[in-house]
């Protein structure tokens, strides 16, 4: 036995009715160490997880987790395991101590290590303030770190964390990684599933999974390695970066690619090679530079390369048209937005102003005011004072027609689970007023478009995540609105389902279409032409993704990611805020 | 718009269809309780036990018991040799009357006296008892006159008019047409649109042109639907599975369903505008339904009832279905006779579905 190895997998295959989740699977889980686990969708993360945690019963192979079999030594192992699923079980009503205390007589902490358990997590998890909360009324992020309060404490030696920063901000993010870096530090063996691959990049290790089988074990720097002069950067590109873009990725060199702000990534085929930049029509100031490789370029890469840039979808979707009257510099519209809830100002006085075929992205940490800002705009929320309008048109006042001109995408798969594809679609175009030959047409375009034919009698809870988002797609655009609101759209979603979500979007956006866009992923708010940042209620920055780095990047120092850029802008405005008061 | 509704209302259906689970309770309690109640909630007395306790012996007490013996309600005699046997059979609930012959009753009627008989009534199940002590009471009462034959100066006949024999189903099988269609109409209204609220498809229809109007009446609609197929089959189930006569006509009972479910839907809107997910909603309509259907008169007379409840037995629309459906089947009930109890389930609906509309606004706009 390997005495590093803190997990030992060994041949594990899972299969269930419908096929297989796990092919042979052999890999050691080192200890002490953050190892994350990467995959698309489907992939069979869960199901290890699950495995490893002694939920699931391997159906052939073996398995030890600290020397202990999940499922024969079970008793045991829980006394040494902690797992934490993606949601995890909090009891919404009860208080941040009750749940604790719930937890804790779980876990059979009694005695005087009862109280100092509780004094070091809260301290630890920064959420000594608020233990006479409910849990319900906590930020995503606060939620997910109570969570994991509860499960460090039995003082586990294993730590099985499922995916726990999916609608997580990046400031919560990064506070959920450093607590988690604090544990394996002092020696606890940790599985981090995730499908933000900038946190993958800064595990020990990495599994990466694909269909059942390990595609990749080890460290992620060796993953990026294999990427070295394969990873561009297409610069000072003049004319519409969307169209550079979707040229890139149609000549035979490049493999994949994606928007940062006003550049273009580019991941060639083989190093060396990379594309005539006269075909991209770039302009003549552009040009290439290489950059470092990231792990998601390797992970794309792995899985055979980006889904191109086609976007069918765009091919059938007619020019939008707007109305005579309606300002095309003024789309969407807010001016002086506030909302309060009782003593609570959750939006104050924001204004912004969104043209014709842009996309505007709303950014902000968990419970800062975006969603009350992004439910106003769509009209599900009235505003306190100031207005929303979109295309001139007031949500107030002539609600139902304003609404007409939108489509909207929630950030959970909101279609009716129960209901067969083909049912979601006739439902969703007749309540837009589409029927008779038009609804026909809409729907088989649809189909067609998406792909969707094999699965018309499946129930829309039954798809695969990423033909759900498809439907949730085709259903907000239907009726082919010049407007489309997207909240958190690839929340939990993979890259490779992400990019051909955005390829779709991009081509709508060539069509003059408008989007709106809620994000936590900072990738994505590279795609968005300009961005406004939300914090307290205020708009505190805002402008094009670059002009944002810019504004946070420090003297002397190269370029910074969006993620840092964000962190940083939120710091500022919080040091402002202590030199008012001072 | 009206294409809207529509496409909102075929949804609600394919919604109920579609899900085996919703399917099922739509259609087992209709079916369960058309097979359970016609017997399980009968208010006739069968199958009970009498005790009886015979100080006597002699010719006369042993006709009378077998008189007793012989009467359809009472199956089972139990002959109990003492007053402490006589008190434990009704004590253990072997017996639910028993009787006590006392030891001069064949000496006394021979000599053309007044002879006594004790009936002794389980007190804890009053009801029943004294529907056996009325059986009881009619074999004794024979078995007197043909002792005495004379001429009594008057004599109480009575008919039960609508129901002349007395048939416990004529009464509970139109009874069962508003029970059942409440709370299938309730389960579309208050549940669906609170499981939506869970799911987040709310939102989806939100912020689609609908107006919160439209988006009521998508659920009421498909909750009447639901209510008078299943009146439907209660009804037909009633008329040729239990042959309970239908005297009225079929039109006015289908108005009469369509505004009860309007009514209902009107309760299960405001419901649903009331709470936040389906645990709430469920227990919401629990908590309407459980006094609605007692307080109804389905179970005890509304005139028995404290005049506070018999203010809110009249705003119940479950008492006011009751009295129609009641009406239209036993008694040939036309719209005139109808007509008193149909415009309170018109205004009840008016009033709950203006209601739930402004809640319903209120809440969306929060």
């Amino acid at each position: 036995m390997n005495d590093a190895a803190a997990i030992i997998i060994r041949a594990v295959q899972y299969r269930f009715d419908g096929g297989t989740a796990l092919h042979a699977l052999d890999v050691d889980i080192r200890r002490s160490v953050i190892t994350g686990l990467v995959g698309p969708d489907g992939a069979g993360k869960t199901t290890l997880m699950r495995i490893m945690a002694g939920l699931l019963k391997a159906s052939a192979g073996q398995i030890l987790v600290d020397g202990l079999d999940p499922v024969t030594e079970a008793a045991e192992l829980r006394l040494r395991l902690g797992y934490m699923p993606q949601k995890f079980g909090l009891y919404e009503d009860l208080t941040v101590q009750e749940n604790l205390d719930l937890y804790a007589d779980l876990h059979g902490v009694l005695g005087p290590a009862r109280a100092s358990s509780f004094a070091h997590l809260l301290a630890f998890t920064d959420l000594a303030r608020f233990t006479g909360r409910p849990a319900g009324k906590l930020s995503g992020g606060m939620k997910q770190k109570l969570g994991l309060a509860c499960t460090l404490l039995g003082s586990p030696r294993v730590l099985l964390l499922d995916e726990p920063s999916v609608g997580v901000d990046p400031i919560s993010r990064r506070e959920l990684w450093k607590m988690v870096g604090t544990l394996a530090d002092a020696g606890m063996t940790i599985v981090w599933s995730t499908a933000y691959l900038d946190e993958a990049e800064r595990c020990s290790e990495v599994l990466l999974m694909n269909a059942g089988r390990l595609e990749y074990a080890g460290t992620p720097a060796s993953l990026s390695e294999r990427m070295q002069g394969r990873c561009l950067q297409l610069r000072n590109i003049v004319g519409s970066r969307r169209e550079v873009l979707q040229k890139a990725l149609r000549a035979p060199e490049v493999s994949d690619g994606v928007l940062q702000g006003e550049s273009i990534r580019l991941v060639l085929r083989r190093a060396d090679e990379p594309p005539q930049l006269d075909g991209l029509q770039a302009g003549p100031e552009a040009y290439l530079v290489e950059v470092r490789p990231r792990l998601e370029d390797a992970f794309v890469d792995l899985l055979g390369g980006g889904p191109g840039g086609e976007s069918v979808l765009a091919e059938h979707m007619p020019e939008t048209r707007v109305d005579r009257g309606v300002d095309a510099a003024a789309m969407i519209s807010a001016d002086a937005l506030t909302r309060r809830f009782g003593d609570f100002v959750a939006t104050d006085r924001i204004s912004f102003r969104v043209r014709r075929g842009e996309i505007f992205g709303l950014l902000g940490p968990n419970g800062a005011g975006k969603s009350t800002t992004f439910k106003m705009m769509c009209g599900l929320l009235a505003p306190s004072s100031g207005t929303a309008q979109v295309m001139g048109l007031d949500l107030k006042t002539s609600a139902s027609h304003a609404r007409r001109q939108i489509g909207y995408m929630a950030q959970k798969f909101a279609l009716y689970g129960n209901l067969s594809v083909a049912q979601n679609l006739s439902f969703f175009s007749g309540i837009y007023g589409l029927r008779g030959d038009i609804q026909a047409k809409q729907i088989a375009d649809m189909v067609r478009v998406f792909e969707l034919q094999p699965f018309l009698a499946t129930q829309a809870g039954a798809l695969p995540l990423g033909f759900k988002q498809r439907l949730a797609l085709s259903c907000a655009i239907m009726h082919q609105p010049p407007l489309l609101f997207l909240d958190e759209p690839t929340s939990g979603v993979d890259p490779i389902t992400r990019r051909e979500f955005w390829t779709h979007i991009n081509g709508l956006v060539e069509k003059g279409v408008t989007v709106m866009v809620t994000t936590h992923f900072m990738d994505e708010a590279e795609y968005c032409d300009r961005i406004g940042l939300i914090y307290r209620g205020r708009m505190i920055a805002a402008g094009t993704p670059d002009r944002l780095k810019q504004q946070a990047t420090r003297a002397g120092e190269e370029e910074i990611t969006m993620a840092e850029a964000f962190i940083r802008l939120v710091e500022q405005d919080d040091g402002q805020r202590e030199e008012l008061r001072a | 718009m009206w294409h809207a509704i529509l496409t909102l209302v075929r949804k609600e259906l394919q919604a109920i269809m579609g899900d085996s689970q919703t399917r099922a309770m739509m259609i087992m309690p209709v079916i369960l309780q058309l097979l359970l109640f016609p017997f399980a909630a009968t208010l006739e007395v069968k199958n009970s036990t009498l005790a009886i306790y015979n100080e006597d012996g002699g010719a006369a007490s042993i006709e009378l018991i077998q008189r007793l013996a012989a009467a359809k309600a009472f199956p089972r005699l139990i002959m109990v040799n003492s007053e402490e046997q006589l008190r434990q059979s009704i004590d253990a609930q072997q017996a639910l009357l028993a009787v006590r012959i006392a030891a001069d009753f064949t000496r006394r009627l021979a000599r053309g006296e007044p002879a006594q008989v004790q009936a002794i009534i389980d007190g804890r199940r009053s009801n029943s008892a004294q529907i056996a002590f009325g059986y009881a009471q009619q074999v004794i009462r024979q078995f007197a006159e043909e002792q005495r034959p004379q001429v009594l100066p008057a004599r109480l006949t009575v008919q039960h008019l609508y129901n002349p024999n007395l048939e416990y189903r004529w009464f509970v099988l139109p009874s069962l047409v508003a029970l059942i269609t409440t709370i299938g109409c309730l389960m579309v209204t208050a549940l669906s649109l609170a499981r939506e609220r869970e799911e987040g498809t709310f939102e989806q229809l939100l912020v689609s042109p609908l107006t919160p109007g439209y988006i009521m009446a998508g659920k009421a609609v498909p909750g009447i639907l639901v209510a008078v197929i299943q009146g439907s089959i209660i009804a037909a189930a009633a008329v040729w599975v239990y042959h309970v006569p239908f005297t009225g006509s079929v039109w006015l009972l289908y108005l009469s369903m369509l505004c009860y479910g309007l009514s209902l839907s009107g309760f299960g809107l405001f419901i649903s505008a009331l709470c936040a997910n389906q645990q709430q909603a469920f227990l919401g309509v629990f908590g309407f339904m459980a006094p609605a259907i007692i307080l109804s008169g389905y179970l005890a007379p509304v005139e028995n009832m404290p005049v506070i409840l018999r203010a809110v037995s009249a705003v119940d629309p479950v008492t006011h279905f009751i009295v129609i459906v009641k009406g239209i089947f036993l008694k040939g009930h036309g719209f005139v006779q109808v007509w008193p109890h149909l415009w309170p389930l018109l205004a009840i609906a008016a009033v709950t579905l203006g209601l739930a509309y402004t809640l319903f606004l209120f809440r969306s706009g929060q």
